[in-house]
């Protein structure tokens, strides 16, 4: 069999991609199943239907604690790092200067340093410096680490930008701000959108910089790391991991709609143009 | 004005108007940021390792123990290669089986190739700790996969061996990373000139031989770079051998997190990171090294 340009097309491919999928999707889709699970046990055959693990979440108050926790840290490390995103993204897709490479080098690197170094290199500087950890550290640490997702979505979302457009405006006698407001934001909204999204999807899935920088004010991820050493705990921490799931998820999806939207219609502009 | 030259400037006043000017000084907040909480801590760490501890105080006289000790004591010698094996080993397995995937999509992937993308990369987005979680509820005692083989008969009493070892941590790990070695290896799948293919088909290459004399050492930089975002971080995970790996799946992040935790001895953390930075650098180098070689021979 062969598909377009003599590309083979072998029988036994889809059977492979619908194994990866399985392998995937299955210990993603079990915590869901387990929640529901009339049982304290992780066992098959389920020993029936109930919801009574999550509404045992509404009357824990340390876990409604962490889960404020996770929301101040994710709102705060999304809106920092898209920001500090913004401008690197921009400088790098807007100007040419020397020191580009070592500097996107540095932004990126946290993608090509086991996490445990960031963290512990982290703890050090801020107990030597005496500040006590708190979700500030936490929201600290966690930027660096969500700098790269930030950057990646919002590089790509720039990159498409036509100059032309802000040079316009410009010689029509609007100000640089007021072109950044008018002309360029619009464009590059859909980015920033996903970047805040993705950030905060990072950062509410985020475990080690957590561990090790939050002190006394745990967030989800911490707080559900206490509750693993105790097996009676599990199927409240399953209630838990689903409804974090489904927001991850959710958020992703909202992410992914956006950006390609965006990617859309900025074909469609280009379209236009031609 | 992105037409003039980022030639160097005659006065300082055109200097400030300058792209250069302009550029460094746009990307100076998150430059300075990154340097106060990443560079800068990395180099302290550095520094640490020189020194010694006793008790709460830090000696800054200069010396070497600390190497000593990590890179002698066998309980860190042991730590460290494990490291590194399974990490290799993980490395290897979700490259080789995710290739075929990202080559699904690339090749076959269609109008949805963006919809195939969004669907691999959804399950990796989701929470690690509770990802880490399934498999142990997969595989232990009274886990799914033994009740599961128990029913179907294929064995009479649960298997001991599926959790709380190497094999349980690698599994884990190569779940994890999926998805981030499928996105490298497709965007370089995606630059391979389809006309080549087709021109090693109309020579009478068949297809086995046109994928491993065409498309195989197009698409290695892909290849490289998901073997290298899969390789270094895993060097240096915590959770997975710290929840499935038992006793004999122990990595060097739980060495270095103990010794930063009580009863600490922060110089020796710090030499256990740099030595663990400094060795999966290393290796990352051969292997780029290694793998450039292979393409300039299958040239």
């Amino acid at each position: 069999m062969s598909g377009r340009h003599g590309i083979p097309k072998s029988r036994w491919l889809p059977a492979y991609v619908g194994l990866y999928l399985l392998f995937l999707y299955f210990p993603i889709l079990l915590l869901p199943i387990f929640s529901f699970n009339n049982a304290s046990t992780t066992t098959f055959p389920l020993a029936g239907f109930t919801a009574k693990w999550y509404a045992s979440l509404w009357g824990n108050s340390a876990m409604l604690e962490a889960a404020r926790n996770s929301l101040i840290v994710g709102i705060s490390v999304a809106i920092l790092s898209t920001v500090l995103g913004i401008c690197a993204a921009r400088a790098l897709t807007r100007y040419r200067f020397r020191g580009k490479k070592p500097a996107t080098g540095l932004i990126m690197a946290p993608l090509f340093l086991p996490e445990i170094i960031v963290a512990v290199s982290l703890l050090m500087v801020l107990l030597q410096l005496g500040l006590e950890l708190s979700l500030v550290t936490v929201i600290l640490g966690q930027v660096i680490f969500c700098l790269p997702y930030a950057m990646s979505v919002l590089i790509s979302g720039f990159d498409g930008f036509d100059r032309s457009l802000e040079e316009a405006s410009l010689d029509l006698g609007e100000t640089a701000i007021g072109t950044f407001r008018r002309v360029t934001l619009p464009v590059v909204a859909p980015a920033i959108i996903s970047s805040l999204l993705v950030s905060f999807t990072v950062s509410l899935d985020e475990f080690i910089l957590a561990f090790f920088l939050s002190g006394t004010e745990p967030t989800l991820p911490v707080y559900i790391w206490g509750q693993l050493r105790f097996a009676a705990k599990l199927p409240g921490v399953l209630a838990l991991g689903s409804l974090m799931l489904l927001i991850s998820i959710l958020l992703l999806t909202l992410s992914e709609f956006i950006r390609r939207r965006a990617e859309h219609r900025l074909r469609a502009q280009g379209a236009q143009h031609a | 004005m992105e037409d003039r030259p980022a030639d160097p400037p005659k006065s300082r006043t055109r200097w400030i108007a300058s792209e250069e000017a302009s550029g460094l000084a746009l990307i100076s907040p998150t430059l300075l940021y990154a340097l106060a909480l990443l560079f800068l801590p990395v180099l302290i760490v550095i520094a640490y390792s020189f020194w010694t501890q006793d008790y709460l105080t830090i000696d800054r006289t200069f010396t070497l123990q600390n190497y000593r000790t990590a890179l002698g004591e066998p309980i860190y010698q042991d730590l460290l290669l494990r490291s590194l094996v399974i990490s290799l080993v993980v490395s290897v397995v979700t490259v080789t089986v995710s290739y075929p995937i990202a080559w699904f999509i690339s090749f076959h992937g269609g109008v949805h190739k963006n919809l195939w993308l969004f669907l691999i990369t959804v399950p990796c987005w989701t929470s690690y700790l509770l990802r880490v979680m399934s498999w142990k509820v997969i595989l232990g005692y009274g886990g799914v996969m033994n009740t599961g083989l128990l029913s179907i008969g294929l064995i009479d009493k649960p298997l001991t061996t599926l959790l709380y070892n190497s094999n349980a941590v690698v599994i884990t790990l190569v779940h994890s990373w999926a998805a981030f070695a499928i996105l490298p290896i497709y965007v370089s799948l995606e630059k391979v000139d389809r006309s080549l293919i087709e021109a090693a088909h109309d020579l009478g290459d068949n297809k086995l031989m046109s994928f491993l004399r065409v498309t195989l050492p197009l698409s290695l930089p892909g290849v490289i770079s998901a073997f290298l975002i899969v390789m270094i971080p895993t060097v240096g995970d915590y959770v997975t051998p710290k929840l499935v790996g038992g006793k004999d799946g122990v990595m060097i992040a739980t060495a270095i997190q103990a010794q930063f935790g009580k009863g600490a001895n922060w110089p020796l953390g710090a030499a256990l990171s740099v030595t663990t930075m400094v060795v999966v650098s290393a290796i990352a180098g051969l292997v780029v090294l290694m793998l450039k070689l292979l393409v300039r021979l299958t040239k």
